[in-house]
C-alpha cells in the first residue's frame, strides 16, 4: 500500500509542474493526468512496478517544455491571463455575485454620503475638510467585509476616525486660512493609514501586509486614473451629444454624476485591484523601470541648473512643496521597485541606478534646503514653511537611511532583508506626521 | 521504427478522425488504438495528442464532453462531427493521391529495403 502512496505524491509532484505552465488549464491537467494514470495502471499489469511505470508514462507524455509550447500554439489567448470579475465556480462556498453586490451598495453609499455632505454643508472648505471622512469609510467597510474584520478591530479603527472628524470640524479655522488647508490634506494621509489597518485585516504590524498595502495603493492609483479616463470620455461624448439637440447636461453632471462617480469609482478601483491581485502583473513596478533613469536626469538638470544660475533666485514655501513632490516622486519609484524585486536575487544594475536616484534626489533637497533655511532665519516661520519642512524631513530620514541600507548591500555587507523591512517600518512615519500638521498645527498657529 | 516528425505530424490528424469516426473515445483509447493499427511502430509522445484534439474541437471536426471514466476520474470524451466526417473523407482523398504516386516512385526506383528504412 506504502508503493502506492509513493506513486500518488509522484503523480501530485508531476501534477503541480505541469499546472505551473500558463498555457495549460486546469481541465488539461485533469485530462493529462487521466491519461498518466490509465497509462500506469496498463503497464504495471504487464508487470512493470509502480515507479517503473510513472518513469515510462511521464517518458512518454513528453518533453514538458515542448508540450507546453504546442499548447500555447494552440491557445494563445491563455498566455493573456484573463481577469475573471465574477468566477463561474465559488470555490468558498459564497455566492460570487454577492462581493459585486457589497461592492456596488458601498460605492453608491460614498456617492450618497459625498451628494448629501454637499447638500448639508453650506461651505466648501467644510467639505474639503471632510471629504476623507465621507468616502474613505466606505472603503475601510469594504475591507472590513472582505477580510472579515472583528469588533475589537473595527472599534480600534472608529475611535481614531470620530477623534479625526471631531478635530476637523470643533477646531475654530480662520476662513481661507493655511492651517485648514493643512489639516484637510493631512488628514487624509491620517485617513489612509486607518484603510491600512482595514486591509491588513487588522495584522498591520506585519511587514508582508504593509508592503500589500503599497502595492495596493499604487494598483489602485493606476486603476483609479484609468476608470477617469474613461469615465471622462463618456462625459465628454454625452456632452458634446445633448449640446447638439439643445440640452445643457453640465447642471446634471456637476450635481449629481460627480458626486457619485467620482467616490464610487474609488471603491470599484479598489475592488478591481483586489479581484486582479493574481491575475495581471502589476503595472506600478513596470513604470518605475521606465521612469527611473529618466528621474535621473531630470534630478542631474536640476543640480545643473542650481549650479549654473548662481543661486536660487526666488525661493519660498513653493520651492519646498516641489522638493518634496519630488522627494515623494523618488520615494514612490523606490518603494514600488522594491515591492516588487525578489529579495533573493543578488544586486544588479538596477539596484545601483537606484542608489544613485536617490542620492541624486537628497543632493539637490540639500541645495534647495540651505537656500531655505537663510530664508526662513530671515523671515520667520509660517505653518506652510513647517509643514513642507517637516515633510522633507520625514522623507529625507527615509530615503537618506535607505541609500545606506542599498550601498551596505550593494557592496556585499548585508542582504537585500533589512533594505525592504526598512521601508515598511519607516511608514507609520508619516501617519504620525500627518496627525501632527492635523491636531497640533492649527492650535500652535492661532488657526490662521 | 522510428517516423520523421512531420510525417507523423502530417498523418496525426486523419488518424485521430479516423479513431474517432469508429465511435466516441478519449485520449489514451485513441492512442491505444494508434499503436494497435501500427503494430507498435508508431510512437507519439502522449502529450502532443491533447494540442491537437484541441485544435480539431476548434475547428468544429470534433466535439467534446465531460463525463467519468470507471475509476471514477472525471475524463473528456471525444465524438467527430458532421464537419470532421467531410474533413476525413476529403484528407482521405489527398492521402490516396499522395499513396498512390508514392506506390509508383517505389516501383520505379527499386530501392533496397534497408535504404528505404533509412530515408524514412
Amino acid at each position: 500500500m506504502s508503493d502506492h502512496e509513493q506513486l500518488e505524491s509522484q503523480i501530485d509532484q508531476w501534477r503541480g509542474y505541469v499546472q505551473r505552465r500558463r498555457a495549460i488549464s486546469a481541465g488539461d491537467v485533469e485530462e493529462m493526468e487521466d491519461h498518466l494514470r490509465e497509462q500506469v495502471t496498463d503497464l504495471t499489469s504487464t508487470g512493470l512496478d509502480d515507479d517503473e511505470a510513472f518513469l515510462v508514462s511521464v517518458k512518454r507524455m513528453g518533453n514538458l517544455d515542448e508540450v507546453s509550447r504546442e499548447f500555447a500554439r494552440e491557445h494563445s489567448d491563455r498566455l493573456w491571463k484573463q481577469l475573471v470579475l465574477v468566477p463561474e465556480r465559488a470555490d468558498g462556498g459564497t455566492n460570487p455575485w454577492r462581493e459585486l453586490g457589497v461592492v456596488l451598495a458601498l460605492a453608491i453609499g460614498a456617492g450618497i454620503a459625498v451628494k448629501a455632505g454637499i447638500e448639508l454643508i453650506d461651505d466648501e472648505t467644510a467639505i474639503m475638510r471632510n471629504v476623507g471622512l465621507l468616502v474613505l469609510p466606505f472603503l475601510a467597510g469594504y475591507f472590513a467585509w472582505k477580510r472579515k474584520l472583528t469588533w475589537q478591530v473595527a472599534a480600534a479603527l472608529l475611535i481614531p476616525f470620530a477623534l479625526l472628524a471631531v478635530v476637523l470640524n470643533v477646531y475654530p479655522f480662520e476662513p481661507m486660512g493655511s492651517t485648514e488647508f493643512l489639516a484637510a490634506s493631512h488628514a487624509i494621509v491620517a485617513l489612509w493609514a486607518l484603510v491600512s489597518v482595514a486591509y491588513a485585516g487588522g495584522r498591520w504590524r506585519s511587514d508582508a501586509r504593509r508592503m500589500d498595502y503599497v502595492r495596493f495603493t499604487g494598483e489602485l492609483a493606476i486603476y483609479y486614473v484609468l476608470l477617469a479616463l474613461g469615465g471622462g470620455v463618456l462625459i465628454g461624448l454625452t456632452v458634446g451629444t445633448l449640446a447638439l439637440v439643445g440640452v445643457d447636461f453640465e447642471p446634471v453632471l456637476e450635481a449629481w454624476i460627480l458626486p457619485f462617480a467620482v467616490p464610487g469609482a474609488l471603491i470599484v478601483a479598489a475592488w478591481l485591484v483586489e479581484a486582479k491581485q493574481n491575475v495581471v502583473e502589476n503595472i506600478a513596478p513596470v513604470l518605475t523601470r521606465v521612469f527611473t533613469p529618466l528621474t535621473i536626469v531630470m534630478l542631474l538638470v536640476f543640480l545643473g541648473a542650481f549650479s549654473t544660475a548662481g543661486g536660487l533666485l526666488d525661493v519660498d514655501r513653493e520651492l519646498l512643496i516641489l522638493m518634496d513632490a519630488v522627494l515623494v516622486l523618488v520615494l514612490s519609484l523606490l518603494l514600488y521597485s522594491i515591492s516588487a524585486r525578489d529579495a533573493l536575487a543578488p544586486p544588479g544594475l538596477f539596484d545601483v541606478l537606484q542608489v544613485v536616484l536617490v542620492i541624486a534626489a537628497l543632493a539637490v533637497d540639500a541645495v534647495a534646503l540651505t537656500a531655505m533655511l537663510t530664508r526662513i532665519a530671515e523671515f520667520g516661520f509660517s505653518a506652510n514653511k513647517v509643514a513642507a519642512l517637516g515633510l522633507n524631513l520625514v522623507l529625507l530620514v527615509h530615503l537618506a537611511w535607505s541609500a545606506w541600507l542599498s550601498v551596505g548591500f550593494l557592496r556585499g555587507a548585508r542582504t537585500f532583508g533589512p533594505v525592504e523591512r526598512w521601508q515598511t517600518r519607516y511608514l507609520p512615519a508619516y501617519a504620525v506626521w500627518a496627525v501632527i500638521v492635523v491636531v497640533v498645527f492649527p492650535p500652535v498657529f492661532a488657526f490662521a | 521504427m522510428h517516423i520523421d516528425k512531420d510525417l507523423v505530424a502530417a498523418s496525426a490528424t486523419p488518424l485521430v478522425l479516423g479513431i474517432l469516426a469508429d465511435g466516441e473515445s478519449y485520449g489514451y483509447a485513441i492512442l491505444k488504438r494508434v499503436n494497435e493499427l501500427s503494430g507498435g511502430r508508431m510512437q507519439w509522445t502522449d502529450g502532443m495528442l491533447y494540442p491537437l484534439l484541441h485544435r480539431l474541437e476548434r475547428l468544429g471536426y470534433v466535439q467534446a464532453t465531460w463525463g467519468t471514466s470507471e475509476a471514477g476520474r472525471r475524463r473528456k470524451h471525444y465524438a467527430i462531427t458532421r464537419a470532421g466526417r467531410e474533413a476525413l473523407a476529403e484528407r482521405q482523398a489527398q492521402w490516396s493521391v499522395v499513396a498512390d504516386a508514392l506506390k509508383q516512385v517505389w516501383q520505379d526506383v527499386q530501392m533496397p529495403p534497408t535504404v528505404a528504412e533509412g530515408w524514412a
